[in-house]
């Protein structure tokens, strides 16, 4: 277990700070790495347009769109005040992911649990799955307005599939030995879903929830491009109708942030909900 | 072998042994579509405070007897009765040891052990009390907010033993729980585990491949057949308690006792090798 540290006749070598100094010492150079291929990529958008190499009208470039995020922040945009869209996106995209991740949760763990129901639903669930759901997006717009209920309604529906599938496997995949201790020690059906079955399915299930906050962005910007008033997808859409390619850019920046940021934010959720985990000996994750 | 026949009678229930199996079958459904017999016409009776080992060889059924007794598992065919009451379903008042590890591992040692207690409607502060005193007594004290994957093997045991026997279990069913374990940590976990059990009044069954681990620990040993299963024969083991587990295998006696039990089942892992070397080979 934890290794007792005898008192040493001759002074060991500090085997941890030399790993702490690796550790380092790598973290500056895959950020330093990560700059420089930045750098690199922007600089070369900048030249090869400068130099006329790639038409500028088509391809914009990155000072074009620095500048049209500038005048964004500073004078707002055509639909309002810059803040008031990301907040409108935003809200769609979290509104769906929620509504799709409780969804998929309580469907995939009710199938997982029940072979009968899954037996009867299982085709029908499959059939939906392979359908393309974005499109689901036009159907709501009429059915449900152009408002905020339809984008979250089309985030939902993309988000639902992939955690409903993690859920059930999930659910499927836990330890028989588990389930037969906490109903030898006198777990009802109640407490062995919430204190087995979900423990054990939440790594499968926050794994899907990396995949599916991006999802819930693509529902929510298709859904605001099949009709919308507000929003960064809106945004866009107006902007190419202008054939502004650098106002299309500068959307498209701002939906990668907004990923980035949530991506940061279930990370942090994964490592507090799973923390009794053993921690991964390298980083594999993106 | 004693085959007393018992007939049940609701007023004596005092009287009834702890355990009670009467020409008992199981048979499960293979994957294929065949049918598999791991248990035949077994008989087993287990007294009150009893503490039984079971041995035989690999594949035999002993682990599917603890199913039954437990009420995981049906019987296909015969009697099961916990203290002259059929089993139906898990019943109150059964411990379980599983062969692998079954402490739950996003909970921590405390809540672990606590599971037992709050699942029979404890409150949580009262589940938590008794928690850490069972922690204590299975020499835990200090690890009560580890997770399992920070213990080491014998110390997830002392949890699984822990959780087990918090809930105050008049027949612990143990599935060869000490064998993943180094020796000399099993050595250390039996006499611990016949500490706890001279301290209780539970009836113990307890699984195992190793005769010399079902002697030193147990008043009676049956030896079950290469499968289908059964009762070939069984053995008071009358060695003198409180033993010590490292020590009491020196005993003269204790080694007229192996030899006497090696004899009945030197010939069931036979068979059951032959049979594993044929099955390999085809």
């Amino acid at each position: 277990m934890n290794a007792d540290t005898e008192p040493a006749e001759r002074p060991l070598p500090d085997l941890a700070a030399g790993r702490r100094r690796d550790a380092q010492r790598r973290r500056l150079t895959v950020a330093g790495l990560r700059l420089l291929l930045g750098v690199v990529f922007l600089g070369t958008w900048e030249l090869t347009t400068r130099l006329g190499w790639i038409d500028v009208f088509f391809w914009s470039q990155p000072t074009a769109i620095a500048a049209k995020l500038w005048i964004w922040i500073t004078q707002g945009t055509d639909l309002g005040p810059l803040w008031d869209q990301v907040l409108v996106t935003m809200e769609e995209t979290v509104g769906g992911f929620i509504a799709g991740s409780i969804l998929g949760i309580i469907f995939g763990v009710a199938l997982g649990r029940s072979p009968l129901l899954s037996d009867v639903l299982g085709p029908y669930i499959k059939a939906a799955n392979a359908i393309p759901r974005v499109l689901m997006g036009a159907l709501f717009a009429v059915a449900l307005g152009l408002d905020i209920r339809s984008k979250i309604a089309t985030a939902a529906v993309l988000v639902f599939f992939v955690v409903f599938f993690n859920a059930f496997q999930g659910v499927r995949e836990v330890d028989r030995n588990l389930i037969a201790n906490a109903r030898i020690l006198g777990a009802d059906e109640r407490r062995l879903t919430t204190e087995i079955l979900i423990p054990s399915a939440l790594s499968w299930i926050i794994a899907s929830l990396h995949i599916s906050f991006g999802l819930a962005l693509v529902g929510a910007v298709v859904g605001e491009l099949f009709g919308a008033t507000q929003g960064l997808g809106e945004l866009i859409y107006a902007a190419k109708n202008n054939f502004d390619t650098a106002g299309v850019f500068a959307g498209i920046t701002l939906l990668a942030a907004m990923a980035l940021v949530a991506e940061a934010l279930i990370t942090a959720l994964e490592n507090r909900l799973i923390k009794w985990r053993p921690q991964a000996v390298t980083e594999a994750r993106i | 072998m004693d085959c007393v026949e018992r007939t049940w009678d609701p007023t004596s229930a005092v009287m009834s042994p702890a355990i009670e199996l009467r020409r008992v079958t199981k048979r499960f459904l293979t994957p294929s579509g065949g049918i598999y017999t791991a248990l035949r016409d077994l008989d087993m009776v287990v007294e009150p405070g009893e503490f039984c080992a079971v041995v035989g060889p690999t594949g035999c059924g002993k682990s599917t007897t603890l199913a039954l007794i437990s009420g995981l598992e049906p019987a296909s065919e015969g009697e099961v009765e916990v203290f002259g009451q059929p089993v139906n379903g898990i019943a109150d008042g059964i411990g379980y040891v599983f062969q692998a590890d079954a402490v739950f591992p996003w909970k921590t040692v405390l809540e672990n052990v606590a599971a037992g207690p709050r699942y029979s409607g404890a409150s949580n502060r009262d589940a938590r009390e008794r928690a850490r005193d069972w922690i204590s007594r299975v020499g835990l004290s200090g690890f009560e907010d580890r997770y399992p994957y920070q213990l080491s093997g014998g110390m997830r045991k002392r949890v699984a033993l822990a959780q087990s026997l918090i809930n105050g279990p008049r027949i612990l069913l143990m599935d060869e729980p000490f064998s993943a374990l180094d020796v000399q940590t099993r050595s250390l976990m039996e006499n611990e585990l016949l500490a706890l059990w001279a301290a209780s009044s539970a009836s113990v069954v307890f699984v195992t491949h190793d005769l010399e681990e079902a002697i030193s620990l147990s008043d009676r040993v049956f030896v079950i057949t290469a499968g289908p299963g059964t009762v070939k024969s069984n053995y008071k083991v009358d060695l003198p308690r409180p033993r010590n587990v490292a020590e009491i295998r020196f005993q003269p006696h204790f080694a007229e006792i192996y030899e006497e039990i090696w004899k009945d089942l030197k010939d069931e892992v036979l068979v059951s090798y032959e049979r594993q070397k044929r099955s390999g080979a085809a």
